[in-house]
């Protein structure tokens, strides 16, 4: 055992970037959930926008345009979620469940051609004074700009839940979709939004995975990460600070595993495997001390009778 | 009962009339365990399926299904093929031993490929690869060209295969720098690109410069290459879009030969059952081409010792070796039995920590 | 411009033509994709809702539509209970696992020794097991307070850690040669889920998926249980003052929905899968919940689409093989059918009424 093989700067900086994806995903789900939809369709969207993105990057060679178009992707699958729950009015739980099971049939479709490919490199920012800050300086300053990105979107969504009158609308939507249509908020055009938003969300953290984590196309690469973007939201209280702290609790402990074992630590992978999302159960529990927060028409069909 | 009876007979008089319709053509059957898209494991056999096709042309027809589930649904796809007229069915996962055993019972008439497992029949035979060979010319290539003496080894699950190829590349790794030090991540996947890229990452980040990987994807060469002056061998593929660097060379699993002897056998009606474990000899497991990365006299060495590999002068496990508790295993000058290899459960002396569970 | 109105009572009329819509829709969508893939669109159609039932190998296929079909209607039987009330079980994946973890380690427990009583014992461990696991978020909503469906989920991921633990750990074959896995229950008739009449592929597990069919179908028609799931689900206030506990309810349709899983797991451990293996479990746990929700949350409705699913399953392997589609295009082909499944069933409860649009 060598614990000083381990070197704390690197094991945070690499902790930035295992957390990314899922807490662009989550963050997405979240203000999804808040509106009062539960989309359990997160991995499929990733995943389509895993491929949409790495096609687009390798086509055009540009990563911006990969990550543009990982948004669209999302978003577009996202949108067959909205026509079913908030149009057809179908369960949600079902429908999310066989968004996952059509997106994941649909990127490794779309993704024949691409196995084997290389996606265009896309740049870190080297910040060039922050940069050379000892410790803060590679722990913080020098990423690519979509793990900046996702810290914009946290302070972002929680300045917009907060503060704006989106965000007011929002939870008043989230929280009784009957007095908010009373009030003459338009519950289904608010939710469709939402929904939208989500997905493209999760598209961004499926292209991350695909285009700057990894980097490559492989069939079921998301590997399961959509799921635990869902298990984070709730691990956040359905808050964007928290969902932070919770993507890196949940990326961490991978990270911190893998790290242990390299050093020579004999640790028991299955067990430590289990503990984020026995972590999540215990904060559930502690959290109901304090009223469950979840929003209170979360799942709940809206019909508009006039 | 009588029922029963029925139906199994009904069962084996269609299986053999759609086999004598199709007589003139022989039918070959492949049970994938991942979509063929993965780039390694599957993706291998299924150019083993290709190069059968190419060899045989019109005389053959084969089919497959990809990404079946270990169990219930094996059982269902093998027996599928068997009643479609199959002649010739290979299961390519060690999860499909027991469904490909059950299957063969029922239809006598048709021959039976499973790969990696142990158990065989009068009509089912099992076929695996030597891939320590190929490990400990990874071995010593690594050893040598590694300057901080950390090699990284993303293993998958701790079965007796993954086991057997690291102490092998550990061996010859040591042979060649004897200040050498491996250090094992266990991923528990065989496939999770993102998980493969962390871990080589951790790896790299507490000085590993060579990589090894017993997982699938082609993730951790890509994390190598994002790091400099790290190198890394293919999986199962060449992997060689990775090539020169990091990728220096490869194990490529090649069942090509294999799948077309077999094919013949069954067309010559010449088909025994067999456990076959066939390495560089027999050409089933190729070293990929060692780039220019490697020094000459390394690329060399490394070559040779291929070589020595395929002739059979010098067996990777050659005594004296001790096990890692310190306990002899093999005399100087002895070689490890097919049996003990099959079955490893121990680390050889001079690795360190444990073998999980 | 188009107008939803609800129904004052479902369309009884919809509800069955609602179905038969969904799959010719999906029949037409899906030879367009087949045509786009650069197949024959009605051969491939054909060969997935055909060839099963009454093509040349038929009677091998019909079999094992109920292999297929027995654990998804079992499990979905189990959580539409639970969907009635508005008590969200997604973890029965969970369950099932670890259903089959306790009732394969009751069968191991007892290798080599032969004895009738081995099967039965096992069967109740696979309950117990399936129970207890769904008893944790049972008992943590009813004390706590917490949401059931984030509970249920989350014990999915911990018990897959704990099948693969159990699988390289102590349920290991010691005559395996190190490989993981446990031993063969096919190899070990006591402990063997058997089929009872060879060929028929009925075996225990399609009996008891029968039974829990009839049960809950009594349950909920004739019984004053029943009556109080439909009342909470339809509304919750009004069932409160009818004397319904909710509290008592919630561990009533998680339990039973745990003990369904449990049961399914224990089924196909000791019968069509053989063994516990790191990739035992295949997603029966998720997909139930579609097919729950395709059934109408109704037992003959369940029984129907878990056949349904496994006719989209088996289809679509013979289909793979003989057509040489990929994977993918099944799997995009069943996610098709479940949305247009989902959204015919809009035909059932609201009217559609052309308006014209009114100026404000």
């Amino acid at each position: 055992m060598d614990l000083s093989s381990i070197n704390p700067v690197l094991l945070l900086a690499s902790l930035m970037v295992a957390a990314t994806p899922i807490l662009i995903a989550a963050l997405g789900e979240l203000v999804v959930e808040r509106s009062g939809v539960l989309n359990l369709g997160v991995e499929g969207m990733m995943i389509t926008g895993a491929i949409c993105g790495f096609a687009v990057a390798v086509e055009t060679g540009s990563p911006f345009w990969g990550f543009v178009a990982a948004a669209a992707g999302g978003a577009l699958l996202s949108l067959l979620f909205a026509l079913l729950t908030q149009f057809a009015l179908a369960n949600q739980v079902a429908s999310g469940l066989a968004l996952t099971l059509f997106g994941l049939g649909l990127s490794s479709l779309l993704g024949q051609g691409y196995v084997g490919v290389k996606p265009p490199h896309t740049a870190k920012l080297d910040i060039p004074i922050l940069g050379d800050i000892p410790f803060l300086g590679p722990v913080v300053f020098s990423h690519d700009l979509m793990v900046y990105f996702g810290l914009a979107l946290v302070a972002a969504i929680w300045a917009m839940l907060k503060y704006t009158r989106i965000g007011l609308v929002l939870r008043a939507v989230g929280e009784n979709h009957d007095a908010a249509h009373a009030l003459g908020y338009k519950v289904v055009r608010v939710r469709v939004m939402a929904i939208l938003f989500g997905g493209a969300c999760a598209g961004l953290g499926g292209a991350y995975i695909s285009l700057i984590r990894v980097p490559q196309w492989t069939e079921g690469m998301t590997a399961g990460a959509g799921w635990i973007a869902l298990a984070l939201v709730v691990f956040a209280s359905w808050k964007a600070g928290r969902v932070m702290l919770g993507a890196y609790l949940f990326g961490g402990v991978t990270v911190l595993q893998l790290n242990l074992q390299a050093a020579g630590v004999s640790i028991p992978v299955e067990y430590l495997s289990m503990s984020p999302y026995l972590i999540t159960i215990l904060v559930l529990v502690i959290m109901s001390a304090d009223r469950s927060r979840a929003p209170a028409s979360l799942g709940r069909i809206f019909h508009a009778t006039q | 009962m009588k029922l029963t009876k029925f139906l199994a007979s009904a069962a084996l008089t269609v299986g053999l009339a759609t086999s004598a319709m199709a007589q003139d053509k022989t039918k070959v059957g492949f049970i994938y365990v991942g979509p063929v898209g993965d780039g390694g494991w599957t993706y291998e056999h299924n150019q083993g399926r290709l190069a059968v096709e190419e060899h045989f042309g019109d005389k053959v027809e084969t089919v497959f299904q990809e990404s079946v589930p270990e169990g219930a649904d094996a059982e269902r796809a093998i027996t599928q093929m068997a009643l479609q007229g199959a002649d010739l069915i290979f299961t390519t996962s060690f999860g499909y031993m027991e469904p490909t055993l059950s299957v063969a019972g029922k239809f006598p008439k048709v021959k039976f490929e499973h790969a990696t497992g142990y158990k065989t029949a009068p009509n089912v035979s099992t076929y695996s690869a030597r891939f320590y060979e190929g490990r400990a010319v990874q071995g010593h290539i690594a050893g040598r060209m590694t300057k901080s003496n950390i090699i990284g080894y993303i293993a998958s699950f701790p079965i007796p295969e993954v086991i057997r190829g690291i102490n092998s590349a550990y061996i010859h790794a040591k042979k060649a720098n004897p200040d050498v030090q491996f250090k094992i991540i266990w991923a528990y996947t065989w496939f999770d690109p993102a998980k493969e890229a962390d871990a080589a990452t951790a790896l790299i980040e507490q000085g590993a410069d060579v990589i090894l990987q017993h997982t699938d994807s082609t993730a951790p060469q890509a994390a190598a290459e994002k790091a400099e002056g790290v190198i890394t061998f293919g999986q199962a593929s060449d992997m060689a879009e990775y090539a020169p660097a990091p990728r220096v060379s490869s194990i490529i699993d090649n069942w090509a030969p294999y799948y077309i002897a077999r094919t013949q056998a069954v067309m010559d009606g010449s088909w025994q059952s067999v456990m076959t474990w066939d390495g560089i000899s027999a050409g089933m497991v190729k070293i990929g081409e060692i780039s220019d990365a490697v020094p000459a006299d390394v690329k060399a060495e490394a070559l040779a010792l291929k070589d020595a590999i395929a002739a059979g002068t010098n067996h990777p496990f050659t005594g004296p070796l001790k096990k890692q508790d310190g306990s002899d295993w093999l005399a100087a000058g002895e070689t490890a039995d097919d049996g003990t290899l099959a079955g490893m459960n121990f680390y050889v002396e001079g690795i360190e920590g444990d073998i999980p569970n | 411009m188009l107008k939803l109105e609800k129904r004052p009572q479902p369309s009884q009329l919809w509800t069955y033509l609602t179905p038969l819509l969904a799959v010719i829709i999906t029949m037409i969508a899906g030879s367009a994709l087949f045509a786009l893939l650069g197949k024959n669109p009605i051969e491939a159609v054909a060969t997935i809702f055909w060839e099963p039932l009454f093509g040349e190998f038929s009677f091998y296929y019909r079999p094992q539509l109920l292999v297929k079909g027995a654990p998804l209607v079992l499990i979905a039987i189990g959580l539409s209970l639970g969907f009635r009330a508005g008590i969200w079980n997604i973890g029965a994946e969970g369950q099932y696992i670890i259903g089959a973890i306790t009732g394969a380690a009751v069968g191991l427990a007892f290798y080599p020794a032969e004895s009738w009583l081995i099967f039965p014992l096992m069967v109740l461990a696979g309950a117990l097991g399936g129970l207890a696991w769904a008893m944790i978020p049972a008992f943590l909503q009813v004390r706590f307070g917490t949401n059931e469906i984030l509970v249920s989920l989350m014990l999915v991921y911990v018990a897959e850690q704990l099948l693969a633990s159990m699988s390289l750990g102590l349920l290991k074959n010691p005559e395996g040669f190190g490989f993981p896995g446990s031993r063969n229950f096919q190899q070990y008739a006591s402990g063997h889920n058997a089929e009872i009449i060879t060929g028929s592929g009925m075996h225990w597990g399609v009996v008891a998926a029968l039974i829990a069919v009839i049960f809950a179908y009594i349950l909920l028609n004739r019984h004053i249980l029943g009556y109080h799931i439909r009342l909470t689900g339809q509304a919750p206030r009004a069932a409160r003052f009818a004397g319904v506990r909710p509290n008592l309810l919630i561990l009533f349709c998680l339990g039973t929905s745990g003990a369904l899983a449990g049961l399914a797991g224990l089924f196909e451990v000791s019968g069509p899968a053989g063994q516990i293996s790191i990739d035992f479990n295949v997603g029966y746990g998720f997909t139930a919940i579609i097919v729950a929700f395709l059934g109408r949350l109704h037992p003959v409705g369940i029984m129907l689409a878990g056949l349904l699913m496994a006719l989209t399953y088996i289809g679509g392997e013979i289909a793979q093989s003989n057509l040489g589609l990929p994977a993918a295009a099944i799997q995009l082909f069943q996610g098709m059918l479940l949305f247009f499944l989902l959204a015919v069933d809009l035909l059932t409860n609201y009217r559609i009424r052309f308006v014209k649009a009114e100026t404000a």
